[in-house]
């Protein structure tokens, strides 16, 4: 994916949606997003920040507090973070900064934004159980490792428990999950 | 002895990382774990935080209502999966209402979560219920000239309140496992820093340039081998150590070891039953070091 700089435009005021916040802080690690006073800390510490451009945390935290939707959803940028925790463990606020882009980044692929590494993983959880096709070659070379054979999944029984989930939900509409 | 525990051994080691799993088993056996496998498999739940809390919720609730049902505490080698499943052990039990909204999720498949059994990463179960005084009788070829690095990884760190191991700004454990063997666990600069790999197929350029820094402070201090305990980092570090070489026009062949592999190698398991041959960057050289050098003395 294109990093995009989605900050850099002027901010219109139709673009604002004021509930936005709410709707995040009532999300399960959303939470504290009100409490951000913008230091800089989480910015200053992430890894990704130093190499990226464009990623910013603090600024997609802001980004959120004043209710810029679109601009924050269909960033790209949004799918950088590495999920490292530094920031979380850092901010001075207890926000849970890495929990609080994850909530943004569930909200985007239920609009179906999602990288496609994402969405293979997810299918293939679906299929087998594992996130990843487990080569053939690699089953069979247990054996001849001395490993016990690899447990097979439950993708009937693991569907099942799936079903009910949103982003499946729209996975079962499409035949692949959410969207493109 | 006789610790038991049902191996939960996650997604990215059956797929490429196989020098960790038969590593850890020789060593584990080797001090008298025992190992159970689990039942059915399904991934932790963690690479599909991203796009569903819900989805990775449910997944890892499967998975210890499944362990559970075995009424064993769960040993995992993948950092991210001991994470998870200690996250979500902990909130499900905190929290009643998404306790029970999570359940009739389970249900449909006719599983609960009680929230009856731990899990514990190697590093931790070989610290807290093996022991330390186990492992240091259990070394027969002490590594006295092996000087090398460790690299924690973020997930059995941080974040803090969850996990709540090691410290994470100045953690201690895997130096402490190290120095067990004997061997010289040297400081450098950022080493709690991420590895990069979340960032891959996303951006690998941001991936690949957060190991390269890490690579880079290795070589720094002259480590002779980067341990890991995790089978992502070790992919960042080992299965693209080549690749960032090319990349950044830069040479290190910094052999990197899964940390049961040095354990083995402490323990007097032979090399060929550590896996070696499986590593990308050539490990001969301190393999040779330290049969080598156990014989001279
Ligand atoms: S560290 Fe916390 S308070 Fe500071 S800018 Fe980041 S989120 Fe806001
Ligand atoms: S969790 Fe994400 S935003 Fe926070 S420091 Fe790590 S990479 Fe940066």
């Amino acid at each position: 994916m294109a990093e995009t700089t989605p900050a850099k435009e002027p901010i219109k005021a139709s673009e604002i949606d004021p509930k936005f916040k709410y709707e995040i802080a009532k999300m399960h690690g959303g939470e504290k997003l009100l409490r951000c006073f913008q230091c800089g800390t989480c910015t200053s510490d992430c890894p990704v920040a130093r190499y990226s451009d464009t990623y910013r945390p603090r600024q997609i935290i802001r980004m959120a507090q004043l209710g810029l939707r679109n601009r924050v959803l269909n960033s790209d940028t949004l799918w950088l973070c590495a999920a490292c925790f530094t920031c979380t463990d850092r901010c001075p606020q207890d926000v849970e900064v890495a929990s609080v882009i994850r909530v943004l980044r569930n909200l985007a692929a239920e609009k179906g934004c999602v990288p496609q590494v994402f969405k293979d993983q997810a299918a293939s959880i679906l299929e087998s159980g594992y996130a990843y096709k487990i080569p053939e070659l690699r089953i069979k070379k247990r054996e001849s490792q001395c490993l016990p054979p690899l447990p097979k999944g439950n993708p009937e029984s693991v569907r099942k428990t799936l079903k009910n989930v949103k982003f499946f939900q729209n996975t079962e509409k499409k035949g692949e999950p959410s969207g493109q | 002895m006789g610790s038991k525990y049902l191996i939960f051994l996650g997604c990215a080691i059956p797929y490429r990382v196989s020098a960790y799993e038969i590593s850890a088993r020789k060593v584990l056996s080797k001090l008298g774990v025992e190992l159970v496998e689990m039942p059915e498999f399904n991934c932790c739940g963690l690479p599909l935080d991203p796009v569903s809390h819900e989805a990775m919720l449910i997944l890892a609730a499967r998975n210890l209502a499944l362990a559970e049902q075995q009424g064993l505490n769960i040993l995992t080698l993948c950092p991210g999966c001991a994470g998870t499943l200690k996250k979500v052990n902990k909130i499900l039990k905190e929290d009643k209402t998404l306790r029970e909204q999570i359940n009739a999720h389970l249900k449909e498949a006719g599983l609960e979560f009680k929230g009856t059994v731990t899990t514990k990463h190697i590093m931790q179960a070989l610290t807290e219920d093996i022991g330390l005084e186990t492992i240091r009788k259990a070394i027969t070829k002490p590594l006295t000239n092996l000087k090398v690095a460790e690299h924690n990884g973020c997930h059995i760190l941080r974040p803090k309140e969850y996990i709540g191991f090691d410290n994470p700004e100045d953690p201690q454990t895997l130096k402490t496992l190290i120095e067990a063997t004997s061997a010289t666990c040297l400081d450098y600069i950022d080493e709690t820093e991420c590895c990069g790999a979340p960032s891959v197929g996303v951006s690998d350029k941001v991936a690949l340039q957060l190991a390269r820094d890490k690579l880079s402070h290795i070589k720094m201090v002259n480590a002779q081998a980067l341990i890991t305990i995790c089978p992502f980092c070790h992919i960042m570090y080992d299965t693209n150590e080549l690749r960032i070489e090319k990349m950044f026009n830069e040479t290190y062949g910094i052999p990197v070891l899964h940390y049961p592999q040095l354990l083995g190698l402490a323990m007097g398991i032979p090399p060929e039953e550590l896996a070696f041959n499986e590593l990308r960057v050539d490990a001969t050289k301190i393999v040779k070091q330290v049969t080598e050098g156990a014989k001279q003395e």
